[in-house]
């Protein structure tokens, strides 16, 4: 699976060399936004310098996290969102009679280096927090800087897989599922203390988008839980990331079973 | 290599009645069908849009599940193994191509090799073969995007053929295509049915497909199997009747067709012209006697009535093998 994944990934990666030109550009368009992304919390912090009880390198170290998982994630698993135009337009049909996984097939179209461009920012802004923190680093805390990220990209991933196959049932609600991905890369790029506490309960237990780098943020920098959660939900991360993906499969395979294709 | 027995799948339709009320309501596409084909077969599968072809296509090739019954597909239940099908059927949709869009045809065929993991030297010559008979070499290097419709279905069931399937399932795959691009995939199809013993099922509108290459045709109407059989018994019912072409001098109702040769009918009126519907035993010659007796007749013609017309007569619940007297005489006039 991983080995067709591979070989699917490079052969559109050839397919986009066709075009280097657009390759290029595309790629550096992706990486400055995600710079703006950078511009707009430092802008943010000219400001105040602490912002829900969170300094500058803080919020950036937050926001590198995400992004970088998120991205990691979406260079993986982004295209899955177009589940619903493959339906639309009956292509899933020609991947069905095809002997690969279908999500694989969905997951590495027209994939592209450009994709990359995401993790420039991403990655520069770890690189820029990492020695401004003010943080004893134990081993365990140096240890939890990849785990967080890795585990991150395995929950995103899971809620990208997740939200495409509720396109089975919803054909066109890919806007709506966007909210949940995007959106979810969004809300966890700030410190979770900036939202109201009810909508970071939501976050925490019900899509549990807190444990991409939040609470993990908490153990590496020694914080108390504002919301005065237990302490062992900062590792439970693994844990939330394992449902969702267990919910994913689920309900990618249950809706493959009840697929109606279209007419034609 | 195929078994079908009493398949059926109903889809729910939901329909908004009112602001909030929605009524659901059941379709069945497939609606009892059971037939099996025997390896080396080459059976076309007909019937009109929305008479349930595709569904049943879907179903064989693991697309849909079954909402019951009982589908086998070279030993295997479509929908339950459909990875494990994949590997030994190939599917060509006549209305979509299965190649990757921006890569250069031989680049798409090299990806299926490993898709279906077929070892390099039984895919070197493979490739060898299906491009001298598919004539693919002038086109190998260009991107599928920039094919021909032609061009592009041939290089659709290369892509299909690669890993040597048993049962070749085809959607409609002459549509749209020209003259000599029908013939090249036609006389392809037959060689490929003919020497290597590959089974092929093929749904078609085209009724030249269907004369050229089925030995044996099921017929599919609202979901139900309508006829299981040879070509040749479907071309006895067609011969069953004939059609008169009578060319009046004038514009007028339509002929009363003469009592005494029971079973003709006047299919269609256009000017002048008239059709009539014979059965083989009806003297032809009474019924234009009778004919010129009332009116003033230019011209005559007499020819057999062809095979679309009697599929027409299948789709519309006629049943073939009974002269169509119960038609009110005159038909529609154009």
């Amino acid at each position: 699976m991983l080995r067709t994944y591979l070989l699917l990934v490079w052969t559109w990666t050839r397919a986009a060399a066709q075009y280097p030109v657009s390759l290029v550009l595309l790629g550096l368009a992706t990486a400055v936004v995600g710079a703006l992304d950078l511009a707009g919390i430092a802008l943010l912090y000219a400001n105040a310098p602490r912002i829900a009880g969170f300094t500058v390198a803080e919020v950036v170290f937050l926001y590198g996290t995400a992004t970088t998982s998120f991205g990691l994630a979406d260079l993986a698993l982004g295209t899955t969102e177009r589940l619903g135009r493959h339906i639309r337009e009956g292509s899933l049909d020609a991947m069905l009679v095809r002997p690969v996984s279908p999500l694989v097939q969905i997951a590495t179209e027209d994939f592209s280096p450009r994709r990359l461009g995401k993790l420039v920012p991403a990655l520069g802004a770890l690189a820029l927090s990492l020695p401004a923190l003010e943080v004893s680093w134990t081993p365990g805390r140096v240890a939890m800087v990849p785990a967080m990220i890795v585990t991150g990209a395995v929950l995103f991933g899971g809620l990208w897989v997740l939200t495409a196959a509720v396109q089975f049932v919803l054909i066109d609600v890919h806007a709506a599922t966007k909210s949940v991905t995007y959106g979810g890369a969004f809300l966890t790029q700030y410190p979770m203390t900036v939202f109201a506490r009810d909508f970071v309960r939501g976050v925490t237990f019900v899509i549990p988008l807190a444990f991409v780098n939040w609470q993990p943020t908490l153990y590496v920098l020694d914080r108390p839980d504002p919301l005065g959660l237990p302490a062992a939900l900062r590792f439970a991360a693994p844990v939330a990331a394992a449902a969702v993906c267990a919910a994913a499969a689920l309900a990618w395979r249950t809706g493959l079973r009840h697929y109606r294709s279209t007419g034609s | 290599m195929i078994e079908v027995e009493d398949a059926v799948k109903t889809f729910t339709v939901r329909r908004r009645t009112g602001r909030l009320r929605r009524e659901r309501t059941e379709r069945r596409a497939v609606d009892g069908v059971s037939f099996t084909v025997a390896p080396g077969e080459f059976v076309g599968y007909l019937g009109p849009n929305g008479a349930g072809k595709s569904t049943t296509i879907k179903m064989l090739t693991g697309i849909l599940t079954p909402t019951s019954g009982r589908v086998r597909v070279a030993g295997l239940e479509p929908a339950r193994h459909r990875t494990a099908l994949a590997r030994r059927i190939g599917v060509v949709f006549g209305q979509r191509t299965t190649l990757w869009w921006d890569l250069p045809l031989r680049d798409s065929l090299t990806l299926i090799r490993h898709l279906y993991r077929v070892e390099a030297g039984a895919h070197r010559t493979r490739l060898a073969e299906l491009t001298a008979l598919l004539e693919l070499g002038p086109f190998l290097d260009t991107p599928v995007r920039q094919l021909s419709l032609g061009q592009r279905m041939r290089g659709d069931l290369a892509a299909a053929l690669l890993h040597d399937p048993e049962l070749l399932v085809l959607d409609e795959p002459t549509i749209g295509l020209d003259v000599v691009s029908k013939a090249t995939v036609r006389g392809f199809l037959e060689r490929l049915n003919a020497e290597r013993g590959t089974t092929v099922l093929l749904t078609t509108h085209d009724l030249g497909d269907i004369e050229r290459l089925c030995d044996r045709v099921l017929i599919i109407d609202h979901g139900r199997l309508a006829y299981d059989g040879g070509l040749a018994r479907l071309r006895a019912t067609v011969d069953a009747d004939r059609v008169l072409v009578v060319d009046l001098a004038r514009p007028g109702p339509p002929v009363t067709p003469p009592a005494s040769v029971p079973g003709v009918v006047v299919e269609r009126v256009a000017g002048p012209r008239q059709w009539l519907r014979l059965p083989r035993s009806a003297n032809a010659a009474a019924v234009v006697a009778a004919i010129a007796e009332h009116h003033e007749v230019v011209d005559i013609s007499l020819g057999e009535a062809d095979i679309e017309e009697v599929l027409a007569g299948l789709y519309r619940g006629d049943r073939p093998y009974e002269p169509a007297a119960g038609r009110p005489a005159g038909g529609p006039a154009t």
